[in-house]
């Protein structure tokens, strides 16, 4: 094992240790600069390396999207077809279409040059439940509720934060005062949000026999959410594992081909 | 190192192609029989594991490029068309931009092995000054390239280090506020702005590559240096770069993949900032402006100086600066491990760039803007004053006679080529 112990190597892994190490600490601050208060952490099904979604929850999610959330703001980046594809809520071919014709789409013109209505279908994009950003903004006090498509990687903590976001609303503690149109917020930075509290129990009916509780409708939306922010996760973690085994395998040989083909030399 | 050619084409159609274009002469001289010193740790492993980065980054960002769509209005929906829709494409994103990640921890582990061994200086001036101009480019690649996404930290990431160069102003009236316009194609960062970060980010790595082929090429005319600094000086100080480097660097290379796809598969987003999941949004400015932390110890030098102006000329110097050592460095001997004062001074100056690149991620104000500028004056006082000075004053330990000697221990190799133990290449 001489090549373990010289000098030069145990330099080179402390120093690519360091380093590592250093890379770690300079991107832990850079995402939690901003003052957060903390998001605890959930267990979710999608964590770690053999994670995956819950289609059920994913199902779920989808509905409180659509029969609450919707109603403000738009996911500009999902179509209807996304609902059925591998790795997500994964609704059968009827369910896709079915959902998709609950929306109606403008389009055309048509050979008259005129638009028209029609009901939606799966290659449509999630309807924007508001014509522009001005119009968002007047129906909400002046505040813009943002597009949802990426929002679980768009906020640090990601799903344990947006879970904390829909749980956190609470009366302000003693002393603050909330601004008019405003909601006191626990998870929210500043913890003035204009969003009024979206989501309560029994706000959404689930066909399940899942509980319709305000924490697993907050649970079942963030990992939605999720899936919609991250769709090939599951492809991901799946080649991932395969590919790991592969190049660990891979550097084992050309350790031993190096060992070999060195130790000729050492004598 | 120089040496004659050993090629022998092995039949006639070779023997035509090596009279007509000797591409299989070169491969045979420079990588296969290739004299190498046989002592060389891993440290020696990152400049293959830099080339194949490079691959790496133009090959996926090629393809990227098939899909991506310069506009600022359809650049961030096109990012994320790519993550969705293109088959494949989160793969090539990720890879993409954790490979840039991946290409600077290279760099700066290379950086950092050249400067504890000494590699810069003679007979290597020529070398490492053109690694300096790779890293600049490496730089000024990655920042367009992060630019490209169009989220809210590509743009005010551009809007912060374009606006630098406003700087200049305080010299003369009106220049840095016109360069900055020039940069911007207009009066803001813009579409104008994300188009040339475009075409300069597509052209810079084939500039690179450029870059790249003379740094060996440089490399290739002394050789490689190593741990104990002392040239090749006899047969059995060497050994071929096929198969002992080849295998060696082989295992490093695939070791070091295993960490890129560990961030490629299961931390992809981990070095990135989340507020670029945010499109770019001119009318919001957020909260704190981070650069990707490669940038983080330059950028704690920008913010440690209290003159914007002052501070844009320590930025620069900061890099610039590493042209200059082979010439600030007055030690005759190379490397630091024969250098019992200079390498404390050296890990300090390791230090004072790992703390400068946490501080970059800090507001910088109270302790942090503190220790940032000490920090800061360390990382000059070390360039400028402690490598000529100490080289002046230290005096050396005891060094073995030969690459050989510190391999095999005293009476091998050195003075006596003929008994050498080990002669590989003769094998
Ligand atoms: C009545 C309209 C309305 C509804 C319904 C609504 N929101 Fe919001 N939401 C807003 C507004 C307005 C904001 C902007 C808040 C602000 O910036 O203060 C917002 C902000 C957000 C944010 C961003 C918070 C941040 O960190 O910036 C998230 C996440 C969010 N909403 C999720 C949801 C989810 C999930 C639902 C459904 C369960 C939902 N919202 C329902 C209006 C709404
Ligand atoms: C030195 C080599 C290179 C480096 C260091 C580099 C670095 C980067 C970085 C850091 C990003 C941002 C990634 C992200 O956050 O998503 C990026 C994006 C991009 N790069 Fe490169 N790049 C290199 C070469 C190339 C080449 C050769 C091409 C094209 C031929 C290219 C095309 C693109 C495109 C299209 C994007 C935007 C898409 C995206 O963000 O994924 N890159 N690059």
């Amino acid at each position: 094992m001489k090549a373990i112990t010289s000098p030069g190597m145990r330099l080179a892994s402390i120093l690519s240790v360091g380093l590592l190490c250093a890379l770690g600490a300079f991107a832990a601050p850079a995402r939690a600069a901003g003052d957060l208060p903390t998001i605890t952490a959930q267990s979710w099904s999608f964590n770690g390396p053999f994670g995956t979604f819950d289609r059920g929850q994913l199902q779920r999610g989808y509905k409180v999207y659509k029969e609450v959330c919707a109603g403000c703001h738009g996911m500009k980046f999902l179509h209807f077809r996304n609902l059925g594809e591998e790795g997500g809520p994964e609704f059968s071919e009827a369910a896709v279409k079915a959902l998709a014709a609950e929306v109606e789409v403008s389009d055309g013109p048509n050979d008259e040059g005129e638009m028209f209505d029609r009901a939606g279908r799966p290659a449509d994009a999630f309807p924007s439940p508001f014509a522009n950003a001005q119009a968002a903004r007047a129906a909400n006090n002046g505040a813009l509720p943002p597009d949802l498509s990426v929002m679980a990687k768009a906020r640090t903590g990601g799903a344990d934060y947006l879970y904390a976001l829909l749980t956190g609303y609470s009366d302000p503690p003693e002393g603050v005062t909330v601004a008019e149109g405003m909601n006191y917020n626990k998870a929210f930075p500043g913890h003035q949000i204009a969003m009024a509290v979206p989501l309560f129990d029994d706000g959404v009916e689930y066909t399940d026999g899942t509980a319709a509780t305000l924490d697993n409708h907050a649970k079942d939306v963030s990992a939605f959410l999720m899936w919609a922010a991250e769709p090939k996760l599951e492809e991901r973690l799946r080649i991932g594992l395969r590919f790991m085994i592969y190049l660990v395998l891979l550097t084992g040989f050309l350790y031993l081909a190096k060992r070999r083909v060195w130790g000729s030399l050492k004598h | 190192m120089a040496h004659e050619s050993t090629y022998k084409p092995g039949n006639a159609l070779s023997k035509w192609f090596d009279d007509r274009l000797p591409v299989l002469r070169l491969m045979h001289d420079q990588f296969g029989v290739f004299p190498m010193p046989r002592n060389l740790n891993y440290l020696w492993t990152f400049g293959g594991i830099l080339t194949f980065f490079l691959v790496v980054q133009v090959l996926s960002g090629v393809v990227l490029a098939m899909h991506y769509v310069p506009h600022e209005s359809m650049a961030f929906a096109s990012v994320e068309h790519i993550m969705r829709d293109v088959n494949w494409g989160w793969l090539l994103r990720y890879m993409h931009a954790n490979g840039g990640s991946m290409f600077f921890l290279a760099v700066y582990l290379h950086i950092i092995r050249g400067m504890y061994y000494g590699s810069y200086k003679a007979p290597r001036e020529i070398l490492w000054i053109l690694g300096v101009f790779i890293f600049l480019a490496m730089m000024a690649t990655a920042f367009m390239g992060y630019s490209l996404v169009w989220g809210q930290m590509s743009f005010w990431a551009v809007t912060v280090i374009t606006n630098l160069f406003s700087s200049l102003d305080a010299i003369w009236s009106g220049l840095g506020t016109a360069i900055v316009e020039w940069i911007w194609g207009g009066f803001a960062v813009g579409n104008p702005t994300l188009n040339r970060l475009y075409s300069l980010h597509y052209l810079l790595p084939f500039v690179i590559f450029g870059l790249v082929l003379l740094h060996i090429w440089a490399l290739h005319v002394p050789g490689s240096n190593n741990p104990t600094g002392i040239e090749i000086k006899t047969k059995s100080d060497s050994i071929s770069f096929h198969p002992y480097y080849t295998v060696k660097d082989g295992f490093a290379m695939s070791a070091f993949i295993v960490l890129f796809a560990f961030f490629i598969f299961y931390a992809p987003n981990f070095l990135s900032h989340p507020d670029n999941y945010i499109e770019a949004d001119p009318l919001v400015t957020p909260p704190h402006i981070v650069p990707e932390w490669y940038f983080l110890p330059f950028y704690a030098i920008l913010r440690a100086i209290p003159d914007k102006l002052l501070g844009v000329i320590a930025l620069f110097a900061s890099i610039l600066l590493l042209l200059f050592i082979p010439w600030l460095d007055t030690s005759k001997v190379k490397s630091a491990r024969y250098r019992p004062i200079y390498k404390w001074f050296f890990a300090l100056f390791v230090i004072s760039g790992l703390v400068l690149g946490y501080l970059g991620a800090k507001a910088p104000e109270g302790w942090y803007l503190i220790v940032g500028r000490i920090a800061t004056a360390y990382y000059f006082l070390h360039l400028l004053v402690i490598m000529p000075v100490v080289g002046w004053i230290e005096k050396p330990t005891a060094m073995p006679g030969s690459i050989t000697e510190s391999v095999l221990g005293k009476g091998a190799g050195g003075g006596t080529p003929k008994g050498a133990a080990a002669a590989p290449e003769r094998r």
